[in-house]
């Protein structure tokens, strides 16, 4: 591995570092300052987003080039369960198949804006975007 | 792969370890340069989220104070069931749900807070059953005005309620056992209960919370105002404050 793909691999699992924190700050931001209860799938992205905040840093100092291997898993699983939450919300799969039982719906879409942005799609974004940057770094770091 | 990646990355690390001055120096500089880059952008984020988590609260603040005097009539109480003197200085307008634990847990501090400041306070009543099953309590504890036995209704629910709400959910069959020592005429509660003037009045409780946005219980307005941050210490202060005002005409 060169110096300089190393380099891009550092920056990629740095920006996915970054998709992280803000995800799970803003995750924070929702339940915490604006008092949305999580529903229980957005617990599940939690419990994928989360570890991720610490586990990436351990991968960057110092870099390494392996760190796709223990950090793509947890954001495969959480893709997973933001892809079953956006179906759920599109109404691609019934309510009465969803887990909720008690509590807050999951179907329920608690905030949205420009008419379609909601928080099940954001975090299909981020997780999206964090499987992305790994599988990037991973090839970057193999080469 | 893995196995490739590890042997190229030792064998970038000899050259650096066979000529030591040269090679190595460039190195830490760039890791201060990554680990700078890091703090920096944590400390960005975390800022954000406290810059945000402030504008967020004191706006939210601004627009409840505004939808407070916006919507001054859903604050009227007078079909509500009310305690203390109606010309007490400080009126607490209470959003209550029997059902709710928060809201059994604040039933004596604000007893209490009436004993302290004797015949300057006036609590009002105002019922928004959000859990499930919780409506036909709202119904009793309505029927019960009939009665004279609001507040020892109440009292009772609140001292028995982890044995009628079970997991957020009233389990009316046991709200009964829960009034025995009341002495409520259960044959008359059952017959009022349902009656024309309690849906009004508890469909006049639903929507004044609409309006003034009441979504969690308990909720409070003391003379108006509501309180900047859900806890009992902001309920305390807040009335401290009114009762510490200079008097004025009879309670809003």
């Amino acid at each position: 591995m060169s110096t300089r793909a190393a380099d891009i691999a550092w920056g990629l699992v740095f920006a996915g570092w970054l998709v992280a924190a803000a995800s799970t700050l803003g995750a924070l931001f929702f339940s915490e300052v604006m008092e949305l209860p999580p529903c229980v799938l957005c617990w599940y992205q939690r419990i994928f987003m989360f570890p991720l905040v610490l586990v990436l840093p351990l991968g960057l100092f110092p870099f390494d080039a392996k760190v796709a291997r223990y950090a793509l898993p947890l954001a495969a699983g959480g893709w997973l369960v933001a892809l079953y939450h956006l179906l759920l919300v599109a109404g691609w799969i019934p309510e009465r198949a969803g887990p909720c039982v008690q509590g807050v719906p999951c179907s329920e879409l608690q905030v949205q804006w420009l008419g379609f942005v909601n928080i099940p799609l954001l975090s299909f974004v981020a997780f999206s975007t964090l499987a992305a940057l790994l599988v990037a770094a991973h090839f970057r770091s193999a080469r | 792969m893995s196995k490739k990646s590890k042997r190229n990355k030792s064998a970038r690390e000899i050259p650096a370890a066979t000529a030591p001055a040269a090679a190595t120096a460039p190195a830490p500089a760039k890791s201060v340069s990554r680990k700078g880059l890091f703090v920096g952008a944590a400390i960005v984020l975390i800022v954000a989220f406290v810059v945000a988590t402030l504008l967020y609260t004191s706006e939210k603040q601004e627009s409840s104070r505004q939808l407070v005097q916006q919507n001054v009539e859903a604050l009227a109480s007078a079909h509500s069931p009310a305690k203390g003197p109606p010309d007490a200085r400080v009126h607490i307008v209470e959003f209550l749900d029997p059902a709710c634990e928060t809201c059994a847990d604040f039933y004596p501090e604000v007893k209490k807070l009436m004993a302290e400041h004797p015949g300057a306070i006036r609590v009002s009543m105002r019922h928004v059953p959000f859990h499930k099953g919780s409506e036909h309590v709202v119904r009793i504890l309505e029927a019960a005005r009939g009665q004279d036995l609001y507040w020892q209704t109440l009292e009772a629910l609140f001292a028995a309620q982890d044995r009628w709400t079970i997991n957020h959910a009233v389990h009316v069959d046991q709200v009964w056992p829960a009034l025995r020592g009341v002495g409520l005429d259960q044959e008359r509660v059952g017959r009022e209960m349902n009656g024309a003037d309690i849906a009004t009045r508890m469909e006049r409780d639903m929507a004044d919370a609409k309006a003034l946005n009441v979504t969690k219980t308990p909720e409070f307005f003391v003379n108006g105002r509501p309180l900047p941050r859900f806890g009992l210490k902001e309920l305390r202060d807040l009335v401290n404050d009114e009762v510490r005002k200079p008097a004025r005409g009879p309670g809003s």
